[in-house]
């Protein structure tokens, strides 16, 4: 793997194992509701208990995700917030957080516009510490992880419930940081999720790649952000956490929305982990 | 009959190497950039394509239905008046626009549709700009009996009114996209989104050679009948190949549709004609060769046109079925290697080709045809009386008089 034990990412999927917790990965859209809430929003979810902060690039077309993050991002690019911006906003948070990993989010075409090698090596400056590419996957990463490999950072790829033990085993062979598994055929924000459905999946990931394995797509109550926990290394809040900022106008209102949000989500997690015992996480 | 090409043409790729590779690359254009949900299901699209082509039973189906449901094979006219009016080469028209349906989208809806049956899916969905594609798929969807929900901007929607009536009649579900330009790419992101959360039961039949690998070369192959049969019907009527190829480029299905089987014949000079809109030296036009850089959208690497920052521009043209960011990675590599090329037309000629068309040869063309015709005139001008031009007529124009006759301010 990449970077080794100085990535960000390794060190703190290390400590959370050690103590038995599951990460929390909230998502927000740089740029959304406004690009001066962002830094400010980053912030309040590591205070609400986030472990790894997932950070969207703003894209035109967001093939992949749903109403509301192609909502999220429609708003953002009328802020003008690209991807320069969104590294100038990263750049930012680490200015008084030097220890959260923050990974970036988002599509190919930007990155190649900016230039992956140039953009791997800005990144990394930034403060970034893996990205996840949702339309590059692993047949068409080898160039792109290169970049990033050089410049310290893990590429991390998405496993949705399709892929058969082949293309596990082609991801497992780029992918760093940790896996996010989409844990529902979809886009972003669709349907809910079927926590039973889930732990047999978790299994044969874990059983192909050594990566910790992390939840989302249709995680929204902070009951089923338990359940996942008790099965998973990590879990993602993403469009739930997103519509909830879409109307507001403050600030401070956007961070007291998210914190207590992520707070309640938060508890719930650390609750179920306590009631399960530590051959679970094993 | 026409099995034996179509399965040659798997054994037999064109030009030096297999197009594509085998991971769906042509040359560095192509590949598959889509989200992970969707790459098994495109492996198990790959698998029933290079199965059924070479399934002789599929194949006479497929020949079957494009000889009695769709009217094949197309006649190739000659287009005198015209021919006269520019005083160069001989004008042929392959005839599209006689299909069922009315263009030449059904040549391939028919062969992705009958592959859907064949895979067992009862559940299609489309995208579509011009409503050609979308009234296509509600065509051979009523016939086999499955469901079809087509993706249509809403500015789509309003300009071509009578093909969403078409589809309607036909018993398919349109839903209007309001999201990005709302228009044909924001259709095209709304079917990936359906076909990512409905994968199990649904087949997409993506509309142009674009997308991610197969849909590039499977479009192309089942639209190159059109070329397949206008090589033969060459040889035999006017006892040679044609000197210039002519088709407009939107994705680019029918314009690859007629170059590909002509590919290896040198002497044939192959010319896509973009829409230049308003004018190429400003933002407003979809000529994505001529004007565009490289990039990746809608699953694959090809020409696209974006902004600095790399977000996805809005396109303009008069047609609705040209009016598109990207094109097919088959058409950059054939721009890039020089065996075809790229020119642009922008509206007002495309208007006069229309016109032209309609009053000197009884023919009433869709307005994406009108870009290839208005090239192609003028190309024939510069050639002389013993070559021939062969434009492709990829549609007829009834879907557009609302349009047309808006432009001129007569309400009908
Ligand atoms: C009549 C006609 N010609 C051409 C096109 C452009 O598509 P393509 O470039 O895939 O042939 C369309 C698209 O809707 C069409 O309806």
């Amino acid at each position: 793997m990449t970077g080794g034990m100085t990535n960000r990412i390794d060190q703190r999927f290390q400590a959370l194992k050690e103590a038995n917790r599951a990460a929390l990965v909230p998502y927000i859209t740089a740029g959304h509701p406004h690009p001066d809430a962002t830094v400010a929003l980053l912030h309040a979810a590591v205070s609400a208990g986030a472990d790894v902060v997932e950070l969207g690039m703003p894209f035109s077309d967001v093939m992949a995700d749903g109403p509301v993050i192609q909502r999220a991002c429609e708003r953002a690019l009328e802020h003008g917030v690209g991807l320069q911006e969104v590294l100038t906003l990263v750049a930012q948070f680490r200015q008084h957080d030097a220890t959260t990993p923050v990974v970036l989010m988002g599509y190919t075409n930007p990155i190649e516009r900016y230039g992956a090698t140039r953009f791997a090596e800005d990144a990394a400056q930034a403060g970034v510490d893996g990205l996840l590419i949702v339309d590059c996957p692993a047949d068409e990463a080898r160039d792109l992880q290169g970049e990033l490999a050089n410049a310290g950072l893990h590429q991390i790829f998405l496993v949705a419930p399709t892929t058969n033990d082949a293309r596990l085993a082609r991801a497992s062979e780029l992918a760093g940081g940790f896996v996010y598994y989409v844990s529902l055929t979809g886009v972003t924000g669709a349907a809910t999720l079927n926590t039973d459905a889930l732990a047999p999946m978790v299994e044969r990931i874990r059983g192909r790649i050594d990566l910790p394995v992390a939840v989302g797509f249709g995680i929204r109550e902070p009951e089923q952000a338990a359940r996942v926990a008790e099965l998973a290394d990590a879990v993602v809040i993403g469009s739930a956490l997103v519509s909830k900022l879409h109307d507001i106008d403050t600030v401070d209102e956007a961070c007291a929305t998210a914190s207590a949000y992520l707070s309640k989500v938060r508890a719930a997690m650390d609750e179920a982990r306590a009631g399960v015992d530590l051959a679970a996480s094993g | 009959m026409m099995a034996k090409p179509l399965e040659q043409m798997q054994h037999n790729p064109p030009i030096s190497g297999v197009w594509p590779d085998a991971t769906g690359h042509f040359g560095t254009y192509g590949g598959r950039f889509v989200s992970e949900t969707l790459m098994p299901a495109l492996e198990e699209l790959e698998i029933a394509w290079r199965h059924y082509l070479s399934d002789a039973r599929f194949i006479e189906r497929l020949d079957q239905d494009l000889a009695t449901f769709v009217g094949r094979p197309s006649p190739i006219y000659w287009a005198e008046n015209l021919t006269r009016a520019a005083g160069g080469a001989k004008i042929l028209f392959k005839r599209e626009d006689l299909n069922h349906t009315g263009a030449h989208k059904i040549n391939n809806t028919v062969g992705q549709a009958l592959l859907a049956q064949a895979m067992g899916k009862r559940r299609v969905i489309a995208e579509t700009g011009a409503g050609q594609h979308g009234v296509a798929s509600a065509t051979v969807a009523a016939r086999l009996g499955m469901e079809c929900i087509v993706y249509m901007g809403s500015d789509d929607i309003e300009r071509q009114s009578p093909n969403v009536y078409r589809m309607k009649l036909m018993g398919a579900e349109v839903v209007s996209v309001d999201t990005g330009s709302r228009t044909l790419k924001d259709a095209l992101n709304e079917a990936m989104r359906d076909w990512v959360t409905h994968v199990d039961n649904t087949f997409y039949i993506l509309g142009t050679a674009a997308g991610p690998h197969p849909y590039p070369a499977m479009v192309r192959d089942f639209n190159a009948v059109v070329g397949r049969e206008a090589r033969r019907q060459m040889l035999e009527h006017y006892g040679a190949l044609p000197d210039a190829l002519v088709a407009c480029v939107g994705g680019g299905s029918n314009a690859l549709g007629l170059f590909h089987p002509f590919i290896e014949d040198d002497s044939v000079d192959m010319i896509g004609v973009e829409a230049a809109g308003r004018g190429l030296s400003g933002d407003e036009h979809s000529a994505t060769l001529c004007a565009g850089r490289v990039g990746v959208l809608h699953g694959s690497r090809t020409y696209l046109l974006d902004d600095d920052a790399g977000q996805i521009r809005d396109t303009y043209s008069v047609s609705a079925g040209l009016d598109y960011p990207g094109v097919g990675p088959e058409h950059a590599w054939l721009k890039d290697s020089g065996r075809a090329r790229y020119v642009g037309v922008d509206d007002r000629k495309a208007m006069e080709a229309f016109h032209m068309v309609s009053r000197t040869e009884g023919i009433i063309p869709a307005l994406e045809t009108a870009h290839g015709l208005a090239y192609g005139i003028e190309l024939a001008a510069t050639m002389s009386p013993d070559q021939t031009v062969l434009i492709n007529l990829s549609g007829r124009g009834d879907k557009d008089i609302n349009t047309v006759a808006k432009l001129e301010g007569i309400s009908l």
